[in-house]
């Protein structure tokens, strides 16, 4: 007899690991389509896979074989209309026409020219979080599957014995014991009354009462047979998962849009406003960005303006903290929201405003945010503003700064914050 | 009798009854020979993981398996592509895979071909018994797999998988085609790894180690060539002869050639193979049907796909992609059944000795003794080049136009025959390439010879990248120069020893 194994639910992801060492291999390239990607899409929309394409030629695996040229002869089915000795002009354009007796030349790969594939969304955060050199700790905390808790949820009729509601059970076998009875009861009675009836009536009736007490007897039986309990009646506890976090909390994403940030800083301050944007998620329901842009004054703008429209002039950074404040006045009462905001900028402000800046900061912004960090954008030395905040700093715990050059120096702005993050957790 | 079941549900009940029922038609009334079955229900993911480990149950990891996977399933979820429906395993016993997606009809159809048709031709045909152990396989695998991932441990993923890239690229050079390799099984593999690796290494090391003494030039003597013959067996050579090479990566030279020895026969009989599990399942369930074992609806459904796998595009065809292994497989069999039972005048003269003989007897010898080139050299018989309309083009680069060269008629028959039987044979149709000497005197490059056939030229390109991973092996530098019918060098291909070479 042959034997039958059901195989389905052993080693699904067998190729997990083949499929590790592709992307592994060819890392250099999935990198450059995740920059690109990031450059791509909104913040909010990070967290999601990404199709990436790589040359086919990277990924071809060389064999020895066959070029164009020299004799073949090849056998083919369907002939229709040739006889022996027929000359045929040659096909064009290589492996397309059927006849060309060249099977092997398509082997060069005239095909396509890009090998395309899907990132899980696990696989594109990997190689996301590789470029901003976070520790593993944080990185799985990030891209982690949010912490769900059991709620409870009512009940249902199904479940395990653990979990049976008796006072609900018991008092749904009461209802089925009642409504089940009920019309037995009432021919019962009627039944009974009968009877005595009869009885007491002097008439030969002999027959009408024994059929009247079987009738009774029979009635009695059913009824004693109506279980005091059934499977039907098993009430159990419901229980739900549902996400932990159930607060809220507004970010703010401040940048500097004046003339000397360039595209290439302004995507660096987004992974920044990425890596906050991640961490918010992790830890609160909803989350609510606002985008201030400013150069010499500031304006609240959505997400593509903020990261894709070009501006010129000076820079006046206290106008963007001014609206800030407004802003939280206006829409997000520090008692109802979590207030989050990150600042980037390449340090130039006009002078005589940067203490204006320290002063709005640690005056009327710093004591109702959660967490406020800045990242200067630059290769050169610090200016004034950078000085101005570097006073702020000391004894804030809800304050960090950095100056950056790479991606890799983000992570240390947010060191604090995720610092705490796991603290809570533990 | 009454059918077995009449919906296109499957369970693992009706399965066993059907695979009874097929069995007992099979062995009882057909008299195959097979190992036992081992039937396996798989998910369409598993199948994905299985085809791209080269269809084996365990192998060892590389990110080749990973792109294949990654492309599978690429196409399987946009719908471009349909699973295949059955891998069957040359082990013993046979594996074979039913996807659960399938319906009955198609479980059976795939018993019948898969353990059936293919299990029977695995243990009767002449190469596999030669070149494959069924019962040993799974074991070496799983040494091999276990010996890697050791050997990524100690040195690293990417020196492993770099050397890995270099086996590839020649695995279908690491075959000997006329030697009979030994059967061995998981300890004594072990065992002998071991010992192997220690005298080789003393091994190599005297080979070496004779280079530097020039009195013995001096005598007038040459030195003895090395190899003393042209060696076929690329894979083998660097094993056995590469000079740098640390014991463990001769061991995964080692893996590599054992693994492609073991497919080197499904290559030299796809045509005889598939044919042979088509015509078996199409003889089986057909009969199955006569004994009223399966209903109309059951055959109309089998008789669908089965005349799907059996098609054949003619040349004209937008979907013409070659000829179908399957079709003329099929073809083929179905043909010396034929001859065998109602022979023609025709079928006498070109067959008299299987004219009329019983074809069970027959059909077994043709399973048994041949390979694709030599059964289609031995049995393609001038009707079925008729009813497959067969013609040959020849397509010479020192002419303008295409010929024709034959076709279906009496004068065609036999080149029809002859240039099919050829477009099978490996030997022609994969580059003759081979080791021709090795410069002991001097830098110790290796010399390779590509000997042209038919002016072929190779594609330059990929020689050239071949020749990298050679030369990664080598450790020094090789060449390579493509030889004409007449001897003469035709072509030249040189590439330097790496910088990194192993070392």
């Amino acid at each position: 007899m042959a034997h039958i194994i059901d195989r389905r639910l052993n080693g699904k992801n067998k190729s997990a690991v083949n499929r590790e060492r592709f992307l592994r291999r060819f890392k250099a390239q999935i990198k450059e389509a995740v920059a690109r990607a990031v450059k791509g899409r909104s913040i909010t929309d990070i967290d999601s896979g990404e199709s990436v394409s790589i040359p086919v030629k990277d990924t071809s695996e060389p064999v020895f074989h066959h070029g164009k040229g020299g004799v073949w002869e090849h056998v083919h089915p369907g002939n229709e209309e040739f006889v022996k000795g027929d000359r045929i002009p040659r096909p064009q354009g290589g492996g397309g026409g059927g006849g060309s007796g060249q099977g092997k030349a398509s082997q060069d790969g005239q095909g396509e020219d890009a090998f395309a594939f899907e990132l899980s969304r696990e696989e594109f955060m990997d190689v996301f979080f590789d470029d901003l050199a976070l520790p593993n700790l944080v990185k799985t905390q990030l891209s982690g599957i949010i912490e769900m808790k059991t709620v409870r949820a009512g009940f249902t009729n199904d479940g395990t014995p653990a979990n049976i509601n008796i006072v609900r059970s018991l008092r749904g076998a009461m209802g089925r014991r009642i409504a089940m009875a009920a019309p037995m009861l009432a021919s019962l009675n009627e039944a009974e009354e009968e009877l005595d009836s009869l009885l007491e009536s002097d008439a030969d009736t002999d027959l009408d009462e024994r059929e009247r007490r079987r009738r009774i007897h029979l009635l009695r039986e059913r009824l004693s047979a109506i279980p005091f309990i059934d499977p039907f009646d098993l009430r159990y506890n419901n229980r739900v998962r549902q996400p932990k976090p159930t607060s809220q909390a507004v970010m703010f994403c401040l940048m500097d849009v004046s003339g000397s940030m360039d595209e290439q800083k302004k995507d660096m301050a987004k992974r920044f406003f990425i890596l906050l944007y991640l961490f918010l998620q992790r830890a609160y329901d909803r989350i609510e960005l606002v985008f201030i842009r400013h150069h010499t004054s500031a304006v609240e703008v959505n997400e593509h303006d903020f990261f894709h429209s070009r501006e010129s002039g000076g820079t006046v950074v206290s106008s963007a903290l001014n609206l800030m404040k407004e802003v939280v006045h206006k829409r997000y009462a520090s008692s109802e929201w979590n207030i989050y905001a990150a600042q980037a900028s390449d340090g130039d402000n006009w002078d005589s405003d940067s203490a204006n800046c320290a002063r709005i900061l640690e005056e009327a912004l710093l004591p109702v945010c959660q967490y406020y960090a800045y990242i200067e954008i630059t290769e050169g030395e610090p200016q004034n503003l950078w000085y101005e905040y570097l006073r702020i700093r000391e004894g804030k715990r809800n304050f960090a700064m950095q100056k950056i050059r790479d991606a890799a120096d983000i992570y240390p702005v947010f060191r604090e914050l995720f610092k705490k993050q796991q603290g809570v957790n533990k | 009798m009454k059918p077995i079941s009449s919906g296109s549900e499957w369970t693992f009940d009706l399965i066993d009854r059907y695979d009874a029922a097929i069995r007992e038609v099979a062995l009882g009334e057909y008299g195959l020979d097979i190992y036992p079955v081992q039937l396996e229900v798989i998910t369409a993911e598993q199948m994905m993981d299985a085809y791209s480990s080269v269809g084996m149950p365990v192998n060892y990891h590389h990110w080749s398996f990973g792109k294949h996977f990654v492309s599978t399933e690429k196409s399987y979820r946009r719908g471009q592509m349909g699973l295949a429906y059955e891998i069957v395993i040359n082990s013993n016993p046979c594996i074979a895979y039913l996807m659960e997606e399938n319906s009955m009809t198609m479980q059976a159809l795939v018993i019948a071909h898969a353990a059936y048709g293919h299990n029977s031709f695995f243990k009767g045909n002449y190469l596999f018994r030669a070149w494959t152990d069924a019962s040993s396989i799974i074991d070496y695998l799983v040494f091999a797999k276990q010996y890697i991932t050791q050997c990524e441990e100690r040195y690293g993923i990417s020196a492993v998988e770099d050397l890995l890239d270099s086996c590839h690229a020649l695995m279908n050079y690491g075959v000997d085609r006329y030697k009979r390799p030994e059967k061995l099984s998981l300890e004594q593999e072990r065992v002998r790894q071991a010992e192997r690796e220690q005298y080789l290494q003393t091994q190599i090391n005297d080979l070496w180690r004779t280079i530097p003494r020039r009195e013995r030039e001096a005598d007038g003597h040459a030195a003895p060539r090395f190899p003393s013959e042209p060696q076929e067996n690329l894979l083998y050579f660097i094993e056995k002869a590469a000079p740098l090479l640390e014991p463990w990566q001769r061991e995964i030279v080692r893996i590599v050639r054992k693994v492609a020895q073991y497919f080197y026969p499904q290559r030299q009989t796809q045509v005889m193979n598939e044919g042979w599990a088509t015509f078996w399942h199409y003889t089986l369930l057909n009969r199955l049907y006569e004994k009223g074992l399966v209903t109309d609806g059951f055959m109309m459904e089998f008789l669908q796909s089965h005349t799907n796998v059996v098609m054949q595009p003619p040349v004209t065809s937008q979907w013409y992609s070659g000829i179908n292994p399957y079709a003329l497989g099929f073809g083929m069999y179905q043909d010396i059944k034929r001859i065998c039972e109602v022979p023609t005048g025709e079928d006498r003269a070109w067959f008299p000795d299987i004219a009329g003989s019983p074809w069970r007897d027959t059909l077994d010898f043709a399973m048994k003794n041949f390979k694709d080139e030599s059964f289609i050299a031995q049995y393609l018989s001038p009707k079925l080049i008729r009813d497959f309309r067969l013609f040959s083009i020849r397509d010479d680069d020192r002419d303008d136009k295409l010929e024709v060269s034959a076709i279906h008629d009496e004068g065609g028959y036999r080149q029809v025959r002859e240039l099919l039987a050829d477009q099978y044979n490996l030997g022609s149709r994969e580059p003759n390439i081979q080791v021709w000497s090795v410069n002991m005197r001097g830098d110790r490059s290796l010399l390779l010879r590509h000997t042209m056939h038919n002016r072929r030229p190779l594609d330059r390109g990929s020689a050239v990248e071949v020749l990298r991973h050679v030369a990664r092996l080598w450790g020094f530098d090789v060449r390579m120069e493509s030889v004409d019918a007449d001897g003469h060098a035709r072509e030249h291909f040189e590439v330097k020893a790496p910088t990194e070479a192993y070392a």
